[in-house]
């Protein structure tokens, strides 16, 4: 893993200067949101959000259903806009640059902003070619040394060992722990700076939740992460920091232990304790 | 009214039963080698095959699939993708009225669009006319093979940064394949065996041609030849022509299930 992340950097500092690891700079947030709301249509789902997400670092985000942490996390890798009727006002910041300004491709952001969905959805491909999918289209690696980099993206996913001797098989034919692992390869293949996670546990099984929360506790070394979910233990479980979002606002922002141990909000510590939500 | 239906669904059924059975207590005793290998003879004299009828279908319709498969394919992938506006309300509804358009109407248009210009009847007209009946068929079986392709699939390639007409090529279109393929070949029976449309543009032709300039025959336009001619000969001829030309269909779509079937396989 120490090997891997070695590895990582001088490629990354290649790609993209800005993202080279200097100690001080992982203390700047990697993405900051600013007076972001947002609106399907006539109603709106998300108000005036403010805050900053730390670099290296799980960030969680709960709320009841429909409280708009999805639509958020959706909105950082513009996934939304592919939905007519939506817009949005305020901005959301990657790196120090609004992902939705005119230089910035949606396509070259996605390469930057990795996403893992509540139901795995490997391609229906074999499990090299799933991971290969990402690196391939970013012509970031030449065919020849994709093995090299399917193998390393299945390591860092732990995946690695129960795979090696099947790469050709369906990507499909793995169990659902397994597959969302191989969803989170397929991510990570493409070395983004930050990674999405919309419920990723929700479909599986109390075993294969365990090792994708260790797995997550290993990856932030990596990667900046953003996990929404509904499940408060594996919020308190995983993340440095907790997001509260109710009916589309941020209610309460902060530290993990101290938002679960000494909320501000009596709505947090409503739902928190399980009042409602 | 369980007994009623079921007495419906048999005379249904009942209907394909008599006529496959009929063709082939009148046409199998026709078919040997000849008949597959030989071009018709003069008439009168007994012998001969339709084998130019064979090779003009392969043609024509090979010709009309060339150019409707593309087109009807492309237009039901828009659709699919990205047909919620209005102009994709305009064309989903044009390709219904097409698909309704009694296809003597797509022939006459054919006879005046291609074969007075170009001043006679060719293979090639009718090819275009069969495409035109294709293209609507096509376009919204694909769209309706392509709505499903799950969203989870299309979400995870864009979130891998692929471009949206590439999330649609590689990762939809390819998933939906094999029913796309179906809906090709379901496509290609229906009109494998089109008879008006091909009396004004390909006419037919009693001799082996394998121009598509030229009139061409077919099996449809060689059962409608021969079998409202004069000679028993023919009659014989026309009605294994016809068993020929129901066994092709037949086939194609025994073909569309097995593939249809082999995907819902896959996907398990």
């Amino acid at each position: 893993m120490t090997a891997a992340a070695v590895e990582l950097v001088p490629h990354e500092a290649a790609r993209t200067p800005r993202l080279v690891q200097h100690p001080t700079q992982t203390a700047t947030p990697v993405i900051d949101v600013r007076r972001y709301a947002f609106w399907y249509g006539g109603t709106q789902a998300l108000f005036d959000l403010t805050f900053t997400i730390p670099r290296r670092a799980v960030t969680a985000l709960i709320g009841p259903s429909g409280c708009g942490k999805s639509t958020f996390l959706r909105s950082i890798n513009r996934l939304n806009e592919l939905i007519p009727g939506t817009r949005h006002t305020g901005d959301i910041l990657l790196e120090g640059v609004s992902v939705f300004s005119r230089g910035m491709d949606a396509v070259a952001l996605r390469r930057e902003v990795g996403m893992v969905f509540q139901q795995p959805n490997p391609f229906p491909k074999s499990i090299f070619d799933n991971v290969a999918y990402g690196p391939r289209l970013n012509a970031l690696a030449p065919e020849r040394d994709m093995p090299e980099r399917v193998e390393r993206a299945l390591r860092q996913a732990a995946l690695w060992d129960e795979v090696k001797d099947r790469l050709e098989a369906p990507g499909t034919s793995l169990s659902g722990g397994q597959q969302q692992r191989l969803c989170i390869a397929r991510a990570l293949a493409n070395e983004p700076e930050v990674l999405l996670m919309d419920e990723p546990c929700s479909a599986l099984d109390p075993a294969a939740t365990q090792r994708i929360e260790e797995l997550l506790v290993e990856l932030k070394q990596s990667y900046s992460i953003v996990i929404v979910t509904h499940n408060m233990q594996q919020a308190s479980r995983v993340s440095d920091l907790t997001g509260f979002f109710y009916l589309g606002h941020l209610i309460e922002f902060g530290d993990t232990k101290q938002l679960f141990t000494r909320p501000a909000d009596e709505r947090t510590e409503a739902y928190i304790t399980g009042r409602f939500g | 009214m369980t007994t009623l239906v079921g007495v419906l669904s048999f005379v249904a059924v009942l209907a394909l039963a008599v006529i496959l059975g009929y063709l082939v207590v009148k046409g199998a005793s026709s078919l040997d080698w000849n008949f597959f290998v030989k071009n018709p003879v003069p008439a009168g004299q007994a012998g001969g095959g339709v084998a130019n009828a064979i090779v003009g279908t392969v043609i024509i319709v090979g010709v009309a699939a060339l150019i409707g498969l593309p087109i009807g394919i492309g237009t039901g992938l828009y659709l699919a993708e990205y047909g919620s506006g209005r102009f994709g309300w305009i064309v989903r509804f044009v390709a219904d009225v097409l698909n309704g358009t009694p296809s003597i109407v797509v022939g006459i248009f054919a006879w005046t669009w291609l074969v007075r210009p170009m001043g006679h009847f060719s293979a090639l007209a009718g090819s275009v006319a069969l495409a035109v009946l294709m293209v609507p068929m096509i376009a919204r079986t694909t769209e309706e093979m392509v709505r499903l392709v799950p969203h989870s699939l299309r979400e995870a390639a864009l979130a891998l940064g692929y471009p949206r007409w590439r999330t649609s090529l590689r990762i939809v279109a390819r998933t939906a394949l094999a029913g796309i393929l179906t809906s090709c070949l379901v496509g290609i029976a229906r009109i494998a065996g089109e008879t008006a449309p091909l009396l004004f543009t390909a006419l037919g032709n009693l001799n082996f041609s394998s121009s598509i300039l030229q009139p061409m025959q077919t099996l449809s336009l060689q059962v409608f030849t021969y079998g409202t001619g004069p000679f028993d000969e023919w009659h014989r001829l026309a009605w294994a022509a016809a068993l020929v030309l129901m066994g092709l269909v037949l086939l194609l779509s025994l073909t569309a299930r097995w593939a249809l079937r082999s995907r819902h396989g896959a996907a398990r």
